[in-house]
């Protein structure tokens, strides 16, 4: 998946949790279209209004952290956010997004190179080019990459069960 | 080559044996889903193309989260999950038993050498019998309820080695506290921690669920403590060589060896509104407070309700101090009926619920707001979780809790 997008950056800072993502009181919602006008809400309000299709946000350490609440990646793709690059994120976020087909890149040195509003190129386990500066990214393991490339978990287990091709 | 706990519970698992790093697919020996995720976990199942389930008798589902419910819509959880119980057979539910991670050892579900999965983070509380549990996604679920299997990564081991005596205001809870500030937040991502020591040894299968539950909040993927006579009598087995192996070997390879001696613990609190935010109790000494909360799956066992009253016996909760209680399942609300513990806490003017989840992720009764201030037992105190974002939640252990209840501020137990 030699893939390359651009997309606008919105920054979060370290440790974002998932009761921040979302929390608990709005997880009862039918669908994740009910729950996404309420992401972050905890710590910004008004910003799952401002995120537009295509954006990117770009976060520090262990994001995603707290709950193994799936809903915390799938409203992030629900509200059109193409990945989220963060310095490191928590384990079972990290299976959820994958398992949801949500690109996830770490990276230690953009969060600080970046300011909100700006413009990132990424080119999908490559590099993220920011300001004509280029920040070299891992591939993901072959199964994740299997996974991401059925279109989530949900795809590969109907293939395993004859459903899809 | 020696191996850790973590690495001879799933090499002996697969048939071969691992190490960190390798990715193998796992049997899972049981899971457990709870009323919040339900919904979804029965609509993946079903969009996935499984028919039944890998193996009824496995799967365990809890009420917990929103008993009683408190919102019309969370009524809706309970009849998604009678639906599914009703057309695929399950076995073993509990409708208003309790929380889930006290019912998944206490009602005998899981063994030492286990590898258990559940739709919570805290699932990693089953270490404390010396069990590979961690928390999963609704997605992963489904997946495992088709197939039995899951793919994990063999973690690196964290080993902490714990000796000596704590002191007598020092709990479990502030051990685990003390470390999840040594550790960071995101300190042991991916990787597994493993408990041993004189002072593990001889702490209760109570006070460890305490460590092994919070053990998330360092990012761990599951906490191991050594299965020993207290967890046989726990898990009602006989101790045989399976379960005595469970230890790490002295040629093991660890990613970092942590040592504590326990006379050094003192009462911690995890402060706002993050749990790696870890300060002695008596640097907030005399701050004032408005409500205080002593339960969840972290400290809503007997022995913690025992400490609470042992504080607050012959005195009073501070005027304008809401002190609640929430025992972690039924069976430890009929201990605490019958040998007094709640007489004793009723006195003393403690609000005692149900067991339940509710306070602990703000979902029912006993809500704060702006600028209040709750002194709590539970393992979150992120922005938000018991109320409004402007609330500051401090976690402490049961004694720590039950002092600044009666006290009206915070104060060393």
């Amino acid at each position: 998946m030699s893939e390359t997008f651009t997309g606008k950056v919105w920054t979060l800072g370290d440790d974002i949790d998932t009761d921040i993502i979302i929390p608990t009181e709005y997880l009862a919602l039918k669908t994740v279209q009910d729950m996404a006008p309420y992401a972050f809400s905890p710590l910004r309000p008004e910003l799952a209004a401002q995120i537009q299709p295509g954006d990117v946000i770009v976060a520090g350490k262990n994001f995603g952290c707290g709950s193994s609440r799936e809903q915390a990646p799938e409203i992030i793709k629900a509200l059109g956010v193409r990945c989220v690059i963060a310095r490191s994120f928590a384990r079972i976020f990290f299976r959820n997004a994958i398992n949801n087909g949500l690109l996830l890149i770490e990276n230690s040195d953009l969060r600080d190179a970046v300011t909100e509003g700006d413009t990132i190129e990424v080119c999908v386990g490559e590099k993220i080019v920011h300001k004509d500066r280029e920040f070299p990214i891992a591939s993901l393991p072959q199964n994740l990459m299997d996974i991401l490339n059925a279109g989530g978990l949900v795809k590969a287990m109907r293939r395993l069960n004859g459903l899809e091709g | 080559m020696g191996q850790t706990i973590i690495e001879k519970i799933i090499s002996r698992n697969v048939g071969h044996a691992v190490r960190p790093g390798d990715i193998v697919t796992v049997n899972v020996d049981r899971v457990m889903i709870h009323d919040i995720f339900i919904p979804f976990v029965a609509d993946k199942f079903e969009e996935m193309g499984f028919s039944k389930l890998w193996d009824p008798n496995r799967v365990v589902l809890i009420y917990d989260h929103l008993v009683p419910a408190s919102q019309v819509d969370d009524t809706r959880h309970f009849r998604v999950g009678n639906a599914f119980v009703e057309k695929y057979g399950l076995m073993h539910i509990h409708r208003s038993d309790g929380i889930c991670h006290q019912l998944m050892t206490e009602a005998l579900y899981v063994k030492p050498g286990d590898i258990v999965f559940g739709t919570d983070s805290h699932t990693t509380t089953y270490g404390c019998v010396g069990a590979f549990s961690s928390g999963i996604g609704y997605t992963e679920m489904a997946s495992i309820l088709g197939t039995g299997t899951l793919w994990i990564k063999v973690p690196e081991t964290i080993r902490v080695e714990i000796e000596g005596e704590l002191p007598a205001n020092v709990t479990s809870k502030d051990v685990i506290l003390t470390l999840i500030g040594d550790l960071r937040a995101d300190g042991a991502t991916y990787q597994a921690l493993e408990f041993c020591g004189d002072t593990i040894e001889r702490m209760s299968v109570a006070s460890r669920m305490t460590m092994s539950n919070m053990a998330v909040e360092a990012g761990a993927k599951c906490a191991l403590f050594t299965p020993d006579e207290k967890t046989a009598e726990y898990c009602e087995i006989e101790l045989t060589e399976r379960e005595r192996s469970l230890v790490g070997d002295p040629d093991a390879s660890y990613v970092r060896t942590i040592h504590y001696r326990a006379e050094d613990f003192v009462p911690v609190l995890a402060c706002p509104s993050q749990v790696d935010n870890i300060h002695p109790v008596s640097e907030f000494a005399g701050t004032a407070i408005d409500q205080v909360f002593i339960g969840s799956c972290t400290n809503g066992r007997l022995e913690d309700l025992q400490r609470a009253a042992a504080v607050l016996k012959g005195k009073k909760v501070a005027p304008f101090v809401k002190l609640i209680v929430t025992p972690a399942s039924r069976k430890i609300y009929n201990q605490a009926l019958e040998d007094g513990t709640f007489a004793v806490l009723a006195e003393a003017g403690a609000i005692i619920t149900h067991p339940s989840c509710g306070l602990c992720c703000g979902r029912t009764g006993g809500i704060l707001s702006d600028g209040e201030r709750v002194v709590a037992t539970n393992n979150r105190n992120f922005l938000g979780r018991m109320g409004t974002s402007k609330v500051e939640i401090f976690l402490a252990s049961p004694a720590t809790a039950a002092a600044c209840a009666a006290a009206g501020k915070i104060v060393e137990p």
